[in-house]
């Protein structure tokens, strides 16, 4: 039942530096980091491949610096990755000459940034309309168009200011509207709230959920804040000094990190928020009495007061409703106050 | 805490007192030790082993202008091609804006429509002034033309106004073009910055000179002068302002698919035109510049009333013109700067308003362009302003200046001469003196003293080019008249940007005071200075002086204001009083934005120094205006480079210096 894959990207490489190709070649296309760092090169994207699936929400996350942006910007072809394969729907990206990216990016690709970048001589509207302009649609025909995604990304009634007139989450939501204007099937995401303050920021999160929901997209998404990226992300990739280091669901990564860096990577994030009853509880059928049924998809963070509430354990069923396990008291408090237990 | 003899160091001191010691022995003795060792050779730079430079560059214009072809066509075709293409729409603006149209020619010409009355002219400045910003521009519009207007200035305005007119679009779309070109294609970019780098300091009537033999004399000659002039800074600027367009914006452009014509016209022009805007105001206020200047290769209009007034001592005529420029530079400077920073309107306008109401300006300059060119069948006064309405202050402005003459004149003359016997006259003796091998010798010692190996084969190669084509000689007057212009241009302001770094309400007096004297063209500085102390190296001195204060001022104040705050708080801590202050952490701290500075002034005297020709120093400058009164082009681009080279050694053991100081200062990051 997996989803088809949208963008295969396999062994790519981006080195930053003289000859860069050239030593990229000599070794196989395969450098170490050491090789790099003795012939004075930067790896900012180290052998990455990652599948991006059909629909879903896959976020790329790492500290400032390890090749998040880089690693996009070679998804998209907006820098030429050093060596590697691209397929976008079974087509090879990088082999693909001009026009005909020009068109996938015209009819397929949108683009969110995290400066923004709304062009400062055009109104929200013109902004918004600014892709089908390029792609030559008549002035009436996209004016319409951009007024509809002004007024989904909640902009209505502001369509005649200039960006310099509006506040940073919405401008924003302008840029987000821009590269919705031409219904994308990919739509790329690079930190697009991290300009904005704590507050907006949840808000234009919620914002986005709700968007994806009536929207699905396939979306890649540009975090360096775990607490983002898990409420966000079907799938997450870890990235650092540019290479990934992990890809795995939030919950995976938190029950088992690849790596040191990601554990400690992992380590603040609230378990409660991430794992679901089906990971932490008791397997087998329960004997006896009983304070409810849950599912086993469920977040703890959801129903920790439930269960916190009652003397008695928990039926945990799965999607098709056999019960799978339990779930006592005991288990959700270890989890809420961080007590390392059984994980 | 940093002391300045700390900064400089023992070794340096030695170094440059016995080098001047050296050169000043040999500079008072190169007489006598001619005499003594009966070589010529060393006071003066043997005939024999002259660079035939000179006639070999205008032998080749002469084959350029008579027999060069490019197969089709002959370079003759070619320069009477690209006049055609600029005299047509000059020839219009022309008419539009003064002659009136007419066909025929001579006696058989025949008007077929008057040109705009000056009321319309000013009708519509006063509606831009107000589009680009607010009636106070408009009022400052319609007052500046209006002066022209009653001073009896206009006409001559007019064809000023004709000539940047023409000039501005041409250089600014110009150099726009040569600055995308160079933005996209990097080998571009390294032949153009070089070229660039030699025009910014070649003087001004250089270019006249082959201009003047490929075109000949009139005002085709002086807009291609003024194209040329005006063009380099708007090439930098474009290159700069589309550099500067954030990278996430250009991603924009292509993630939604721009094609590449698509992507520089769309996103990255518009998102660089506030800064473009910037590269325009300079096109126009160095076109209004050159176009001054260029009257001496027959522009016509102000400069030329200027240029006849200042030969034939017309006190009045001159200063009349003087300050009709003036107005002229500031109208054009505000007007342009206020559409630089126009800010769009908020809201656009509703799209259902009429025609009329939408294009309130557009509607009401055609409403009096016709107008009055209906009344002015009736009243001819409309057409062009009275003139016995104008008002002359000719007459004024020469009794002013006789007064101050018969008052004040042993003033004056007791200050010339005081400064000409105790600074002019014995820094030129020393430099004048300076023989030509020991020149080179001593720019080779400091080249590779302050920059290396590179520098001092440069300096040294350049000094030994001038010496070689035969102009040492004047290449000392101008270096002298230079060094003191400098000298005492740095001497009044750098203290003056001292003081408005450290207090606010002299900083904006001043500023506003640099802002007005930074728009003149450098004609201007000439008028006062001959009507009070006629001609001579005194009178030159004194407009190099006013013309590059500027600079020193500027970077003297941001020097200062840039000093790390944490070093004067750490000085204040340790009990410096507000002199230890300024003596001991800012200034030391802000020497290499002075040292910047200084390159920045000694670039401006340079310039001037060359327009000072006219008021008859005898240096570089007089060679370019002897060979441009002969068309002699080969002396004429020998002279140039000859001065541009004298810059390029300044500029680059200054800016060598400056590095070096910041080095040491620990300010490179
Ligand atoms: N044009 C370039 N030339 C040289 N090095 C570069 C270039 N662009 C990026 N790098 C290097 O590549 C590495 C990865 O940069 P990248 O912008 O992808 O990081 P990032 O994960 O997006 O960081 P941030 O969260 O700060 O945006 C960095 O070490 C950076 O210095
Ligand atoms: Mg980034």
């Amino acid at each position: 039942m997996e989803k088809p894959i949208l963008l295969d990207c396999r062994n790519v490489w981006k080195i930053y530096g003289a000859q860069a190709s050239r030593v990229h070649a000599e070794h196989r296309g395969n450098p170490s980091a050491e090789t790099l760092r003795n012939q004075g090169l930067i790896g900012a994207v180290r052998n990455a491949s990652v599948q991006i699936r059909q629909g879903e929400i896959f976020v790329i996350m790492g500290l400032s610096g390890s090749g998040k942006s880089t690693l996009v910007r070679c998804l998209s072809r907006l820098i030429e990755p050093t060596g590697g394969e691209i397929l976008f729907e079974g087509q090879d990206l990088l082999t693909m000459s001009d026009k005909e990216l020009i068109e996938i990016r015209r009819k397929k690709m949108g683009m969110v940034f995290q400066h923004f970048a709304l062009l400062p001589h055009l109104t929200v509207l013109q902004n918004a309309a600014f892709p089908l302009e390029i792609q030559g649609m008549g002035k009436a025909e996209r004016e319409a168009r951009a007024r509809e995604v002004v007024e989904l990304v909640g902009l209505k009634g502001r369509e005649d200011y200039y960006p310099r007139q509006l506040s940073g989450g919405q401008q924003q939501r302008v840029g987000i509207a821009r590269s919705l204007a031409v219904e994308p099937d990919l739509w790329f995401l690079d930190e697009p709230f991290s300009a904005l303050d704590p507050l907006i920021r949840r808000e234009m999160q919620d914002e986005f959920l709700r968007l994806q929901n009536l929207l699905h997209k396939t979306i890649v998404f540009i975090t360096h804040d775990f607490d983002e990226a898990i409420r966000l992300a079907d799938r997450i990739a870890v990235m650092k000094d540019g290479e990934i280091v992990q890809i795995a669901t939030p919950e995976e990564l938190i029950l088992n990190p690849a790596t040191d860096y990601v554990e400690e990577f992992t380590r603040h994030i609230p378990r409660s928020k991430v794992l679901t009853l089906g990971s932490v509880m008791s397997p087998g059928a329960v004997a006896g009495e009983v304070g409810g049924d849950l599912q086993a998809t469920q977040r703890i963070e959801d129903c920790a007061d439930q269960i916190e509430a009652s003397d008695l354990p928990f039926r945990v069923l799965s999607e098709d409703g056999t019960v799978v396990g339990s779930i006592g008291r005991q288990v959700v408090v270890d989890i809420l106050i961080g007590r390392k237990v059984l994980l | 805490m940093i002391r300045l003899r700390q900064i400089i160091q023992h070794s340096a001191v030695r170094f440059w007192t016995i080098l001047f010691a050296v050169t000043w022995l040999l500079s008072q003795y190169s007489w006598d030790l001619y005499k003594v060792l009966d070589a010529r050779w060393i006071i003066k730079y043997p005939a024999a082993a002259r660079l035939p430079l000179e006639s070999k560059i205008s032998s080749f214009m002469q084959w350029l202008v008579e027999d060069a072809s490019f197969g089709l066509f002959s370079f003759r075709d070619l320069t009477r091609f690209i006049a055609s293409l600029i005299e047509g729409p000059y020839d219009f603006a022309r008419d539009l804006l003064i002659e009136g149209f007419s066909v025929g020619l001579g006696n058989e010409a025949v008007e077929i429509a008057p040109s705009l009355s000056w009321i319309a002219i000013i009708v519509t400045l006063v509606a831009m002034g107000h589009y680009a910003r607010d009636w106070k521009l408009a009022a400052l519009m319609g007052g500046c033309f209006l002066y022209l207007a009653v001073f009896g200035q206009w006409d001559s305005a007019m064809i000023t106004l004709a000539s940047v007119l023409i000039a501005v679009p041409i250089g600014a779309v110009g150099g726009l073009m040569l600055g995308i070109f160079a933005y996209r294609w990097v080998v571009f970019e390294q032949v153009i910055r070089p070229v660039l780098d030699l025009m910014q300091t070649v003087p001004v009537f250089a270019y006249l000179v082959p201009i003047l033999f490929l075109f000949g004399f009139g005002p085709v000659s002086a807009l291609v002068a003024t194209i040329i002039y005006a063009m380099p800074p708007m090439v930098r600027v474009t290159i700069l302002a589309l550099r500067n367009v954030p990278s996430e914006v250009k991603d924009v452009g292509v993630m939604v698919g721009c094609t590449k014509h698509q992507l520089m016209w769309k996103v990255m022009v518009p998102s660089a035109a506030p800064m473009l805007m910037v590269g325009v105001n300079q096109v126009i206020m160095l076109s209004l510049n050159m176009v001054i200047i260029a009257s001496m290769i027959g522009a016509g209009g102000l400069g030329f009333d200027v240029l006849t007034a200042l030969r034939r001592l017309d006190i009045g005529g001159g200063i009349e013109a003087g300050v009709a420029i003036v107005v002229m530079a500031i109208a054009l400077d505000r007007l342009s700067q206020a559409f630089a920073t126009r800010v769009a309107a908020d809201h656009q306008l509703d799209p259902d308003l009429p025609l009329v109401k939408r294009h309130p300006w557009t509607t009401t300059v055609l409403v009096v362009a016709i107008g009055t060119f209906l009344l002015a069948r009736l009243l001819p006064g409309i057409q062009s302003y009275p003139e016995a309405a104008t008002l002359s202050t000719g007459t004024f402005w020469s009794d002013i200046i006789r007064y101050i003459n018969v008052n004040y004149f042993d003033t004056f003359e007791a200050v010339k001469t005081a400064f000409l016997s105790y600074l002019l006259l014995p820094v030129k003796r020393f430099f004048v003196g300076i023989p030509w091998a020991w020149g080179i010798i001593v720019m080779t010692m400091i080249g590779w003293r302050v920059g290396g190996l590179g520098l001092s084969v440069m300096t040294g190669l350049f000094t030994a080019f001038i010496a070689a084509s035969g102009l040492w000689d004047k290449a000392m007057v101008t270096v002298y008249l230079c060094g003191v212009s400098v000298l005492i241009a740095s001497g009044i302001g750098i203290p003056v940007g001292i003081l408005a770094a450290q207090n606010d309400r002299a900083n904006r007096v001043i500023n506003s005071l640099i802002d007005t004297l930074q728009t003149l063209p450098s004609f201007v500085y000439l008028i006062p200075v001959v009507m009070l102390f006629r001609v001579g190296d005194f009178s030159a001195m004194i407009a190099v002086v006013l013309y590059a204060l500027a600079p020193a001022v500027r970077y003297a104040a941001h020097g200062i204001r840039n000093v790390d705050p944490q070093l004067i708080e750490a000085g204040l801590v340790s009990g410096c009083t507000p002199r230890q202050l300024l003596w001991r952490i800012k200034l030391p701290m802000a020497l290499p934005e002075l040292l910047l500075g200084l390159n920045q002034t000694i670039m401006l005297a340079l310039s001037m120094l060359v327009i000072t020709a006219l008021v008859g120093t005898r240096d570089l400058g007089q060679q370019v205006y002897i060979a441009l009164t002969k068309a002699d082009s080969g002396l004429g681009i020998v002279a140039g480079l000859s001065v541009a080279f004298i810059a390029i050694i300044a500029d680059r053991i200054l800016s060598a210096s400056a590095k070096r100081a910041k080095q040491r200062l620990g300010l490179t990051s």
